[in-house]
């Protein structure tokens, strides 16, 4: 085991991991940040999407120690400073982007990445965007208007269907 | 998995002193690496990491074409490789999934030489050089069969200088469950003729179709290969398709890529 010490959320944090500890298991079990989620555990689902020095990548599929000083942003970091949820987040909320909420996490991630590549997407580069990430319950249409509302756009326009 | 001592050096002068140890293997990304040691397929005994290494990191213009370091992920190639080598860069935007790209690297990937990765076609197609942290080995030499390379134990890829063709594409069908490729085709044409390199479709990993590069070196049309065949006896066959559909499949993507190059 050594002392792993990296930036979540904007604060210095270490904790103990082995070599073959993933990132995902370094941040739920190490730091107790349960709000990245293991879905496949074969980087497919993108339920344990985080961002590292501002890049999404499944952290399932990383190694903590690989990522020792760099800074990672998760789920738990994407409230305002006073508690409200963040603008990705609350677009999901008045659009119905979730049901279960498992893959949620994963998805605000993602969509938080591509809104700061893209931050007016079409429908497509949305979809096409979020194609790693997996969701059983909503058939995507209401997350994809979410990420359409929280760049701004009239998420009303989208069709129905 | 088992566990493992994990080393990160910061220069290819001192990857090659901790590769020297016993049991001691590259990682790179791990977008595949880890899914097989997660299975217990790999089990190393010290994992090197390769992506500290600024040297081996980038994109940029050089002697003999193309230069993409060995530890640059695809979503760095898919935007800087874009307007020297359009071709290329599309074909690294579509590897996986954004997460994915933002992880993966064309060493890892030409180092592993899975028989549905997409870039050993590019480098087969373009008839790159790949070079190690010992030598320089030319595209025809370097990929010897599924999951085989000419790369030697603890060898690993600094870098992949790409000859950047006058026309270019690469055509996936994709097997949408993982985002390999089913079958999938490179051709490029350069002044002196025509490579076609294809992915996913044989048992015997990447392989050019040197029927369609003499046709198409002869005429860069559709017409030029329409008569030709391709023989299924050494496709692989599975749910997703069988060998019959994966050769016809090479015929109808290798058609499709000479109509998008450009």
């Amino acid at each position: 085991m050594t002392k792993v010490t990296m930036t979540v959320n904007g604060k210095s944090v270490s904790a103990e991991a082995e070599g073959r500890t993933l990132l995902v298991n370094y941040l739920r079990e190490g730091l107790g940040l349960t709000g990245t989620h293991v879905g496949c555990d074969t980087s497919q689902c993108g339920a344990c999407v985080v961002h590292v020095d501002g890049k999404a990548v499944k952290s399932c599929t990383v190694f903590a120690v690989d990522v020792a000083g760099s800074d990672v942003r998760t789920i738990e970091g994407m409230a305002n400073a006073d508690g409200s949820l963040g603008v990705v987040q609350q677009a999901f909320q008045d659009h119905h982007g979730l049901q279960c909420g498992f893959c949620t996490p994963g998805m605000v991630m993602s969509s938080a990445a591509l809104l700061a590549e893209n931050p007016r997407p079409t429908e497509a580069e949305i979809r096409h965007y979020l194609e790693g990430n997996i969701c059983r319950c909503t058939g995507y249409h209401n997350i994809v208007k979410a990420v359409l509302a929280a760049s701004g756009q009239d998420a009303g326009a989208m069709a129905a269907e | 998995m088992h566990n493992f001592e994990f080393v990160k050096p910061s220069s290819i002068a001192d990857a090659v002193k901790a590769l020297a140890a016993e049991g001691a293997q590259p990682l790179s990304g791990g977008q595949t690496l880890l899914p097989t040691m997660k299975q217990r397929l790999a089990a190393p005994e010290v994992l090197v990491s390769l992506t500290g290494i600024a040297e081996m990191q980038g994109v940029c213009m050089g002697e003999g074409g193309l230069h993409v370091g060995a530890a640059t992920p695809h979503a760095v190639v898919a935007r800087e490789a874009a307007p020297s080598y359009p071709a290329l860069a599309a074909l690294a935007g579509g590897i996986g999934d954004p997460a994915v790209r933002n992880r993966g690297t064309i060493g890892g990937s030409v180092a592993n030489n899975d028989p549905a990765a997409c870039y050993p076609a590019a480098v087969l197609a373009s008839g790159a050089t790949v070079v190690t942290d010992r030598r320089r080995i030319a595209a025809d030499d370097y990929f010897q069969g599924m999951f085989t390379t000419a790369l030697e134990e603890g060898e690993f890829i600094t870098q992949v200088i790409f000859p950047v063709p006058q026309a270019a594409a690469y055509v996936k069908f994709n097997q949408p469950a993982s985002r390999f490729a089913l079958t999938a085709v490179f051709v490029a044409r350069f002044a002196d003729g025509v490579r076609v390199a294809v992915t996913g479709a044989s048992n015997n990993g990447v392989f050019r179709w040197e029927e369609a590069e003499a046709a198409l070196s002869a005429d860069f049309s559709t017409a030029a290969i329409s008569g030709l065949s391709v023989s299924d006896a050494d496709m692989i066959s599975d749910l997703h398709g069988s060998a019959a559909y994966r050769a016809n499949l090479v015929k109808v993507l290798t058609g499709r890529a000479v109509n998008a190059a450009h």
